[in-house]
């Protein structure tokens, strides 16, 4: 187990890889879901304030 | 097969079959991800030369890949959106920029810690790294692009045009190897006839890939549902839409 994640002496260069990417990965996810979300949450109010200005 | 594409560029019909496919890729992406972890940093064997340093190739050369495709991809959808006027087609590329540009930003950043146990240096002004730089540099000129109009339909028009004369961009990363006398090392697995890696350490990287490509599809899909919503908000299809699911996002 020690000698795994001691990954024959180049641990930091390998974990901060894989952590790097891995984090890289979550946050485009999550940026994409929000996106989503807001864009979403936009267009509802631009409707509603739109649907105002109609009815005056 | 014409009227297949026509259904796909439609924006109802890809808003609500992107939800459906966004889910597939993600859970087929996380599932090859993770075994190709446990294929990459625990099952395959250390490289004779570079140690366990070499396992930093299963990041690197999936992002690589990514930062590539991705871009290959935004330009196909650019040309599709300049030539036939499908506004899908310049949704799907409005939202893979940024996508693209982590890809590049992860490709360049593993490499410089790959870059540091083996060759004893972060960064030099090499080919391969500097054409991919550049790569990141036409990603986030193409956003700053977008950004600086006012109009939609100019916005579209512009950055489709400037991603397609970055793909001159694409030849000179991919190449770079072959035409300059690069610190970065030649291709391994994309060679012609048989690539020069072995199967224990092969599979993984090709999982990988594959997982990083189904995370892409599914990333892009969830985004472009967004961007279609935003642009798309006069029509009758959004506004029902946006009625019936108020209150539920």
């Amino acid at each position: 187990m020690q000698e795994f994640f001691s990954m024959g002496g180049y641990a930091f260069y390998v974990w901060s890889s894989f952590g790097f990417s891995i984090a890289g990965l979550i946050y485009l996810y999550l940026a994409s879901k929000s996106s989503f979300k807001k864009k979403f949450n936009e267009v509802s109010i631009w409707q509603i304030r739109e649907n105002k200005r109609v009815d005056k | 097969m014409k009227k297949w594409f026509h259904q796909w560029v439609s924006p109802p019909h890809l808003y609500e079959r992107a939800d459906r496919y966004a889910k597939v890729f993600l859970f087929l992406a996380i599932a090859s991800i993770l075994v190709a972890l446990y294929g990459g940093l625990v099952l395959a064997p250390a490289d004779y030369q570079q140690g366990d340093a070499f396992r930093i190739i299963y990041v690197h050369v999936p992002s690589a890949w990514l930062s590539m495709f991705a871009y290959a991809f935004m330009a196909g959808a650019s040309f599709v959106a300049l030539v036939w006027r499908f506004s899908a087609a310049h949704a799907v590329a409005t939202v893979i920029a940024p996508i693209g540009a982590v890809f590049t930003l992860l490709c360049l950043l593993t490499g410089s810690l790959w870059g540091k146990p083996m060759w004893g240096t972060w960064w030099e002004w090499d080919a391969r790294m500097t054409s991919e730089l550049v790569l990141l540099l036409i990603y986030l000129g193409y956003i700053a692009l977008r950004l600086s109009f006012e109009e939609q339909a100019k916005a579209d028009k512009a950055a489709a045009i400037f991603a397609l004369i970055g793909v001159v961009n694409l030849p000179i990363i991919h190449y770079s190897v072959y035409w300059w006398n690069t610190l970065h090392q030649g291709a391994t697995v994309s060679k012609i006839g048989k690539p020069s890696i072995t199967w224990d350490m092969g599979w993984p990287l090709l999982l990988m890939t594959i997982g990083f490509m189904l995370f892409f599809g599914a990333i892009t899909l969830m985004a472009t549902r967004g961007e279609l919503l935003s642009r798309e908000r006069r029509t009758k299809w959004v506004k029902e839409l946006v009625d019936i699911n108020r209150g539920v996002n």
